[in-house]
């Protein structure tokens, strides 16, 4: 790890303020980004602790929509009696995210800034059409996510709640990379008055991303069959060393339709 | 340039003025000598640095010291009886033999108390298996560490 | 002495663990959790290359930076002499000539071999100051062409890794006659043949290795703690081969060690150089790898590819096996690296079977990877996964039943000789066959297919009767097979005068509960009870000497080297108690922890007897020394031969290719058992070892750049406790013959026997869908891939 400098705000205003002041990195929970530190891939000359915030923590219901404070722990939100009675597919998702320690680290508002590409919440954010709450703005999740580790937040932003409208239906299968634990392929589906949503992560290579074609069919027919034989593009799909793309271009069909399965039983 | 922390570990208030870019896990061991609790690997993944911050176990070696000012902090060494008698998950791990080479154990008996801590006494070996997912054992293939987390969970009633 | 507390000690005892204690409150005292006042830290700069000439090294920089006590580089140990890290078994080839031994120096001498190999290391205050400088020491590589498989490396034009082995081939070796191999397939009614890869595995013992090494110059000694399974060893490779130290200035520590699994049996040039580094600098010097380094520096696992073929007759009795092997050594030749492939494999290809006619072949490599050496089961895995492989394919090709081909083959007779120069002392593996059947259930698999079935699922049972030699080994025979060293164990007994004992043994333990079962085995011959015995391990400054933990030796041989200086303890007990009772020698019997006058009630419990040795005032000091204090050194008569079945039972999810093991049942004869808890300990992780290979464990290497693909836990997939089932274990004895415990070994058997199992039950799984063959791992995309007929080839 290179050195450098830790600063503590106590407030969201105060946070953004270093932020721009020091052109500094925001630390949450720290699970991916300490680990990058230590791996000498990120070098930030000035570190700002969002763990002093007081404002970012806490769950809360608005109207139809559940809004999580970015600040809040993974295992808070899967423990949260609101967000299991509202929308127990993000429930589960939290639940599932990395480990039991990381669950008790780690951040919403952190996983959603990092986008990393194999990361649950973003299929989350996106499957569920949720909003990003900022110290700036508010931005749809359509708009959120911009490729590997690349968001729409500008350096000086931070995001301060996420607000997820409840679904009538929605579900999370996870196909866990046997090394790393991240998804391999992670499919989010969902159903409400608006629509069908299927946001993937763990397979695009520009990250998370919306299956259109399999959308399409459950708009129509929201059962496991609709997707059934339905191929997924390749071209987009990553090929590493866990998996091709057409593997996963196969397993996300199977898991929309196991997904779709869980949502409706 | 160091930064002030001031931390409770194992009910010991300590301060310190440290290099912020001090792991947990290395206050812990090199400042605190306390090194019961291990380094296994550099990806946050093998459990070995498990610890409790403020009752929840966490990974030591993933997280900066500075960023837990104020917080409690157990360790291994701080779980057991004022008078070195085990905790009941440290004795279902010797009485199931859930241990063989002691490098892994402390991090996994602190995430096993964690398990039952969220999920009850009463756990089903799938539920175990599942919630051990943030540790690796090389030694033991498990098998006698789901057996020590049942009967610990068991035991835990009441403490 | 009261009743349950004699129980508690006896053999057979299922004894809870003497050294748990420490390691559940957090007082296990491992190599990195020593620190020596003045302590400084050592950071070893690696090739990020597979392979590059090193042009030249600037040091300025990196000694200029905060911190910075010293940087050494491959120069700096030429000119000190230092000597290369020496390989401890000498194989001849076909031809009769020696294999090719190109020098391994632990500092990189103008060229570098592997991702990982060692340029230079820096000795700084701290470890990040360390780390910090090494980004400064300016390297001038020329990046050359790497070859990183060990047949592609084989071939003409491959990349030449040493200039002194041509073609990269350190020997090519044979073992068997060939002749009557020939002639057994020339009269085959069916031939089965394979093509087999065994898959190349990254040991990770939780704890990463660590060496702290300190120079005391007002004695010229050394003191070197080592996270080491052998630390005489150690010692001795160290001393003589490399630093030409004296040997009896350097005392070897291997405190509590995390974990080895053979990776931390070798002579690594970190343990060298930091020993080395500690005079030089006149400080104590620590270096602890991170796990990443431990991916690159620790020595690797398996990497075979073989052709098999088996000859059988019409009733599927088998005639003829003939094998050919590639085999990869990896950069350079580790410790025990060029025996692993030859007399650890070649030897065990006979199996629980009578086949007549073997003859086995290993052309061996080297390649621009991590040096292979010993990983669990060290070559008898490799044997064991061809043959079980071979043999399952060979029944499905004559339509006979898993068991019942082996039934056919299985040796009944013994002592028996191989035509692979083993001579199998005992067993009886139709026994556990039988046992391992009723245990999995057999009888009750068809139902569960049928069930799985109806679910969409594909069942699969496979089996493994696979065979070990172990407790190595007779030292005149490893000697005339090119052991550089001797292989047996040393014991002491150190009666004090209370009674109560120490023993030091040359075995170590890093998990194997050594602690424990040793204690057993003397609380149970002295009639004391198990606390009053603590067992000592891993002090070159401690014991009398020792070859330490491996190839499941300990208790085989070590063990027994303790029951021999038991056996003199007794005698000389015996010789005091006739004093004390005044009776004739030959009158005195020892039992249940008293020295007493055979046919009267006249005894002296053992304590009495201790005593009267420490406290000799009515002593026969005219005749005897007074003490109780004896060592023995055992060299064993023959190795053992650890047997059994194991039988895993899959299911597997066709749509996904995933594979579940819903059953993994293993049936061992391990001989005698000293405590049952701790036998059953080291199956099952034995069983998540062999289990991890099948399934998920996969060390891969870029082709063109030599890099390692899988160099953290990111991914190499490392079995967690959700990836395994509950195992069902038991066992069957037939005691060794040759050992005074007639006791086997247990610590390789799991990893040995249970990968074939799992894959037979894969492809018995899948045999209705037309697949035939599958390698290791079973990711689920192979599978998959395998069921659609597509080619499985993929990372």
């Amino acid at each position: 790890m290179y050195a450098f400098e830790f600063h503590r705000p106590k407030s969201v205003s105060e946070a953004a303020a270093l932020l721009a002041k020091s052109k500094g990195k925001l630390i949450a929970g720290g699970q991916s980004l300490v680990g990058a530190m230590k791996l000498r891939l990120a070098s930030p000359e000035n570190l700002v602790d969002l763990g002093g915030v007081a404002e970012l923590r806490g769950i809360k219901r608005e109207g139809n929509a559940i809004v999580i404070g970015a600040g809040t722990r993974h295992a808070e939100v899967a423990a949260s009696k609101d967000v299991q009675s509202s929308i127990p597919a993000l429930a589960a998702l939290a639940g599932g995210i990395g480990d039991r320690q990381v669950r008790n680290m780690g951040t919403i508002g952190g996983s959603l800034a990092n986008n990393d590409p194999a990361a649950d919440y973003p299929a989350a954010v996106l499957g569920l059409g949720a909003t990003i709450r900022t110290n700036k703005r508010t931005i749809a999740a359509d708009d959120f996510f911009k490729g590997m580790y690349e968001t729409a937040l500008a350096p000086d932003e931070l995001i301060t709640a996420v607000s997820f409208p409840a679904p009538k239906k929605a579900a999370y299968i996870k196909f866990r990379n046997p090394a790393s634990r991240f998804a391999l392929v992670g499919v989010f589906v969902s159903q409400d008055a608006s629509g069908v949503r299927v946001a993937v992560t763990g397979a695009g290579s520009a990250g998370v991303f919306r299956a259109t074609a399999l959308e399409q069919a459950l708009a129509k027919n929201f059962s496991p069959d609709a997707v059934k034989g339905i191929k997924v593009d390749t071209a987009k799909l990553n090929t590493d060393l866990h998996a091709t793309a057409e593997y996963r271009a196969h397993l996300i069909t199977v898991l929309a339709g196991r997904a779709v399965a869980k949502a409706s039983s | 340039m160091g930064t002030s922390v001031s931390l409770i570990i194992n009910g010991k208030t300590v301060t310190a003025n440290i290099d912020p870019r001090m792991l947990l896990v290395q206050f812990i061991r090199e400042h605190m000598q306390l090194t019961g609790t291990h380094i296994g690997c550099d990806t946050a993944q093998c459990g070995a640095c498990t610890v409790f911050v403020n009752g929840n176990a966490v990974k030591s070696c993933s997280a900066l010291a500075v960023q837990f000012e104020g917080a409690q902090i157990t360790t291994i060494e701080g779980i057991a009886g004022a008078n070195g008698e085990m905790h009941p998950m440290q004795a279902a791990f010797k009485e199931c033999h859930g241990l063989q080479c002691g490098f892994c154990t402390p991090g996994m008996v602190m995430s096993a108390i964690d398990l039952v801590k969220r999920h009850g006494n009463s756990l089903s070996e799938q539920a175990i298996r599942e919630g051990l997912d943030g540790n690796i054992c090389r030694c033991t293939g498990y098998h006698n560490i789901v057996k020590a987390v049942q009967q610990g969970a068991a035991n835990m009633k009441g403490v | 002495m009261n009743a349950p507390e004699k129980a508690q000690s006896a053999i057979g005892a299922s004894v809870r663990r003497k050294e748990d204690y420490r390691f559940l409150t957090g007082g296990g005292k491992y190599t990195d959790d020593v620190t020596l006042p003045g302590q400084s830290y050592a950071y070893f700069v690696r090739s990020p290359h597979a392979h590059a000439k090193i042009l030249k090294i600037n040091k300025s920089a990196a000694l200029k930076a905060p911190g910075v006590i010293a940087v050494y580089t491959g120069d700096d140990t030429a000119a000190d002499k230092m000597g290369g890290l020496p390989c401890g078994w000498l194989i001849k080839d076909v031809k009769g000539e020696p294999m090719k031994e190109p020098p391994h120096p632990p500092l990189a001498q103008g060229k570098v071999r592997h991702v990982g190999d060692q340029v230079a290391v820096i000795i700084a205050e701290t470890y990040n100051q360390a780390k910090d400088a090494a980004e400064l020491l300016e390297v001038d590589y020329d990046v050359l062409p790497a070859v990183v498989d060990a047949v592609e490396a084989l071939k003409p034009g491959a990349p030449q890794v040493h200039d002194g082995a041509p073609n990269n081939r350190c020997y090519l070796w044979s073992l068997g006659d060939k002749a009557a191999t020939d002639a057994a397939f020339a009269k085959a009614h069916h031939v089965t043949k394979i093509d087999i890869t065994n898959n190349r595995l990254i040991p990770n013992a939780i704890e990463p290795r660590a060496a702290l090494a300190h120079y005391n110059r007002a004695d010229e000694s050394y003191t070197l703690y080592v996270a080491n399974q052998n630390p005489h060893v150690e010692r001795l490779l160290m001393t003589a081969f490399v630093l030409g130290l004296p040997e009896h200035k350097v005392r070897v520590i291997a405190p509590d060690v995390g974990g080895g699994f053979g990776s931390k049996i070798f002579l690594y040039a970190e343990d060298v150089i930091v020993t080395w580094a500690s005079k030089k600098v006149n400080r104590p010097v620590k270096w602890t790898a991170d796990r990443s380094e431990a991916f690159l520096s620790d020595a690797h696992g398996r990497d075979h590819h073989t052709h098999a073929e088996l000859a059988m007759d019409k009733d599927g009795k088998f005639l003829g096996l003939r094998v050919k092997t590639i085999a990869n050594l990896g950069a350079y030749l580790s410790t025990f690296g060029s025996s692993v492939p030859t007399y650890l494999y070649g030897t065990l290809l006979a199996g629980q079977y009578t086949t007549p006619a073997i003859y086995v072949e290993v052309d061996a490599a080297f390649t621009n990877t991590t040096p292979v050496d010993a990983y669990r089961g060290a070559g008898r895995p490799e044997a064991t996964y061809v043959l079980e492989r071979i043999v399952s394919q060979a029944a499905r090709e004559m339509n006979l039943d898993q068991a019942e081909i082996r039934r056919r083959n299985f040796i009944t007779a013994f002592p028996y000789q191989t035509p692979v120069a083993l001579m199998y002392d005992i067993g009886d593996y139709k026994s556990c066959l039988d046992k391992a059947q009723k245990l999995a259930d057999v009888a009750g698999f068809p139902a569960r297919r049928a069930e799985a079935e109806k679910r969409g699922k594909k069942r699969g049972l496979g089996y493994s009767t696979y065979i070990e030699a172990c407790g190595l080994a007779p030292s005149n025979i490893a000697g005339a097979l090119g052991a550089r060293a001797g292989l047996f164990e040393a014991g002491e007994i150190r009666v004090h005068p209370t009674g109560s004992v120490t023993v030091f043994t040359g075995s170590h333990s890093h998990g194997q509960g050594h602690e424990t079962t040793f204690a057993q085995v003397v609380a149970a011959r002295l009639g004391i009870p198990v606390e009053s015995v603590d067992v000592v391990h891993g002090d070159t400054g401690r014991m009398p000497f020792g070859m330490g933990t491996y190839g499941s030796r300990s208790i085989a041989v070590g063990g027994a080297a303790i029951m021999k200086a038991l056996d003199k303890i007794e005698a000389k007990g015996k010789k005091i108690a006739a004093h004390l009772l005044e009776a004739a020698e030959s009158d005195i019997e020892f039992k249940d922890g008293k020295f007493t006058v055979a046919g009267t009630d006249k005894s002296v419990p053992f304590g009495g007897v201790a005593f009267s040795a420490y406290v000799p005032h009515n002593y026969p000091l005219d005749k005897l020394e007074p003490g109780l204090n004896e060592t023995a050194f055992y060299d064993p008569g023959n190795f053992t031969y650890p047997a059994g079945t194991h039988i895993a039972e899959v299911e597997v999810d066709p749509e996904t290719g995933v594979v579940q093991i819903v059953n993994f049942s293993a049936v061992d004869d391990f001989g005698n058992i000293i405590n049952p808890m701790i036998v059953e300990g080291q199956v099952h992780g034995g069983l998540a070892q062999g289990i991890g290979q099948a399934m998920l464990e996969n060390c891969v290497y870029d082709q063109e750049t030599g890099q390692l693909l899988t160099g953290s836990y990111m991914d190499y997939a490392m079995p967690r406790a959700a990836d395994l089932p509950s195992f069902k274990v038991d066992t069957h004895v037939t005691p060794c013959t040759h050992n005074p415990l007639g006791v086997k070994g247990c610590g390789e058997a799991g990893a040995i026997g249970s990968p074939p199992a799992v894959v037979n039950a894969v492809i018995d799984a899948l045999a209705p869908l037309g697949v035939k063959h599958l390698e290791m791992p079973l990711t689920p995309e192979r599978v998959w891939r395998a069921i659609q007929g597509k080619p499985t080839k993929v990372a």
